[in-house]
């Protein structure tokens, strides 16, 4: 079994840069421009891509990624859909790190280990659900990690560092989503003082690579936290421009 | 603390909510173990909110129907106008003694929504409610009231505009801003330890009836009937006689249009398990596991999750739910303001519906206690209602 997450930060840092993990919500603003924009990422220096599912009721997302997730939605986009865009990517992409990225009943309500089955078929990596924490996630766990998919937890401004380990315990092939604000996603012009402190007391108790997200939308940002992280999410950033432009081209970083 | 109901419940939350949860179950557990807090609890509860309710016995209507005997748990009579303060009050005090200095909170019918505002002003404290804009316009009197005391309404246009959609907007605030502010739940749904919290401070509502039962006819109910949206009010009674296994527990479902049109709230009897908004429970989705909208002449019945502790009951046989629709609801709040002299809420009159349909086929000396969980001032302006009652061919 590849392990395509660990090799994707285990690339970058021997090109002494942090990874660069994509986020897209599949289906904006359409299914075709989605795959484009993935392919123009992977191209333009995307490590790890997020593939996000949208959800009719996106209680932990900005304006810009939830107005995404409901033209999707309109469009009748589905796991389904997203799962087969993925297989479409695998093939085209043998390398690229493929995230899985929603809502937890989105996975529940195909049914876990039919979920899992689907999941490991598209090539996916791993799964990140937004509102799994800890004290759930075993019953899902329990059936993809047996099919070679791992699991990508969340660490808040609030995450004790025990719980940091905790968090990372029993996962191969992952990182720790390390959140930069409390709050929503979408871009913010700056980042809280206290971040890169916090990046350096994760690191140290992490057993996994650590990436940094949400607020991130800029080359200089992404720089600043790679400093002291081993990569950094874009998100919203993307999602704004592909709906603005209908692709995405030329530098993938302001 | 129960954090599950049996595969139901559980914390499906942002992890940046983990900690302020953990924070709120360690200072509830620590609050319900100090006398103080229970006997300023209770002090407001009497000199402010004016419990306890009496139980009424709708005698004319009882007599109408020909046969049980109808009992009313007056919750319609509570400040506010509803059962939600029970809880409000609760919640505000936990939030006082956790140095929270903000209230927010979603509301659907605007109960809710007024029983926050009432003691954010009491406690002087700020509060902003979030409604969806459906529900604003359906429920335009409760939305002056909550602005004349002096909290922040915000009407939530995105998804369907209603309930969901405004605990969207409430969490998106709370998970921004919990370092400081205290979200109050209405209902007993949410992530733990909401349910358990919610149904404790609601089962003043089940302990009173139970006594007040015992006391007046010397013998516990047949059946305690109430309505369930979230099910905060029919926790609230069950909690007086979930161990007396003799009395029927009934939960009321709003049948909208009908369960079979698919315009309905119904989310046990026409749900399926999923998670949302924190918690494992039954829903109302589509097959993908995205959520669908619901419909009910009651704003506050329109929801399409329901508290885990009812899957659970409902599970387990402990409590049985049955569905009224829009149509049968209005003619019950017909008949209960034509032979009782009392104007109820759309929603509690799901629960007495039940109680009408039930009434004839069972003996006069049986007991059926209905939770009258709110009264319908605020429903007089909704167009639901008035299309229905013009519609009605059948009186009660």
């Amino acid at each position: 079994m590849k392990k395509r997450i660990t090799e994707a930060f285990a690339k970058a840092k021997a090109g002494n840069r942090g990874a660069f993990v994509a986020y897209l919500t599949m289906g904006y603003p359409t299914i075709e421009k989605s795959e484009a924009a993935a392919d123009a990422l992977v191209a333009g220096g995307a490590d790890i891509i997020e593939l996000g599912v949208p959800f009719s009721d996106p209680f932990a997302d900005g304006g810009v990624i939830r107005s995404a997730a409901y033209e999707a939605l309109r469009q009748g986009v589905r796991l389904d859909d997203v799962l087969a865009l993925a297989k479409r990517l695998r093939e085209k992409h043998p390398d690229t790190g493929l995230v899985l990225f929603t809502y937890y009943n989105v996975i529940y309500s195909k049914g876990l280990a039919r979920f899992a089955e689907a999941a490991a078929d598209a090539g996916i990596d791993a799964v990140l659900s937004v509102d799994l924490p800890l004290e759930e996630r075993d019953e899902l766990l329990k059936e993809i990690q047996p099919r070679g998919i791992s699991y990508i937890p969340l660490i808040a401004p609030n995450t004790p560092l025990e719980r940091v380990v905790e968090s990372a315990n029993g996962l191969d092939n992952s990182f720790l989503y390390v959140i930069t604000v409390k709050g929503i996603t979408g871009a913010r012009t700056e980042l809280p003082t206290d971040l890169l402190g916090r990046l350096d007391s994760i690191r140290k108790v992490s057993t996994l690579p650590i990436a940094a997200g949400f607020g991130i939308s800029t080359k200089a940002q992404a720089e600043a936290v790679s400093a002291h992280a081993d990569g950094f999410i874009v998100g919203s950033a993307l999602v704004k421009r592909l709906g603005a432009e209908g692709e995405l081209k030329g530098e993938m970083l302001p | 603390m129960n954090t599950h109901y049996g595969k139901f419940g559980g914390q499906y939350v942002a992890e940046t909510l983990m900690a302020p949860l953990k924070e709120l179950e360690a200072a509830y557990e620590e609050a319900t173990t100090d006398p103080a807090f229970q006997r300023e609890l209770d002090e407001i509860l009497r000199d402010y909110v004016g419990r306890e309710t009496p139980i009424t016995y709708a005698r004319r209507l009882s007599e109408h129907l020909g046969g049980a005997r109808i009992l009313l748990k007056r919750e319609d009579l509570n400040h506010t106008g509803a059962h939600k303060v029970n809880n409000t009050i609760g919640q505000a005090l936990l939030a006082r003694r956790m140095g929270k200095k903000r209230l927010i909170a979603e509301t659907g019918a605007g109960m809710h929504g007024v029983a926050t505002a009432t003691v954010a002003a009491l406690f002087g404290m700020p509060c902003e409610v979030y409604m969806g804009a459906i529900d604003v316009e359906r429920q335009a009197p409760n939305v002056e009231r909550m602005k004349m005391l002096g909290a922040t309404v915000h009407s939530v246009t995105e998804g369907s505009a209603t309930l969901k959609d405004a605990m969207n907007e409430a969490l998106r605030d709370w998970v921004t801003n919990c370092d400081d502010t205290f979200y109050v739940i209405g209902t007993v749904a949410g992530p733990a330890p909401y349910p358990q919290m919610v149904r404790d401070f609601q089962s003043v509502i089940g302990v009173e009836a139970r006594r007040q039962c015992l006391e007046r006819y010397g013998r516990l109910p047949d059946q305690a009937i109430a309505c369930v949206g979230g099910g905060s009010n029919a926790m609230g009674l069950f909690a007086g006689f979930i161990d007396d296994k003799g009395v029927k527990l009934v939960g009321v479902e709003a049948g909208g249009k009908g369960i079979e049109t698919g315009e309905h709230a119904a989310s046990i009897n026409g749900g399926s398990i999923g998670v949302l908004h924190g918690a494992k429970t039954m829903l109302l989705q589509t097959d993908d596991g995205n959520i669908i909208d619901t419909y009910s002449v009651s704003a506050g019945l329109d929801y399409p999750g329901v508290g885990p502790e009812h899957c659970h009951l409902a599970e387990t046989g402990r409590a049985e739910y049955s569905v009224i629709n829009d149509d049968e609801a209005i003619a019950a709040f017909e008949a209960l303001c034509r032979f009782e002299g009392i104007v109820p809420a759309l929603e509690s009159s799901h629960a007495l519906a039940e109680a009408i349909k039930r009434a004839p086929a069972l003996p006069q000396d049986a007991l059926l206690l209905v939770n009258l969980s709110g009264r319908g001032d605020k429903d007089l302006g909704n167009a639901g209602l008035r299309a229905g009652l013009a519609a009605m061919t059948k009186r009660i």
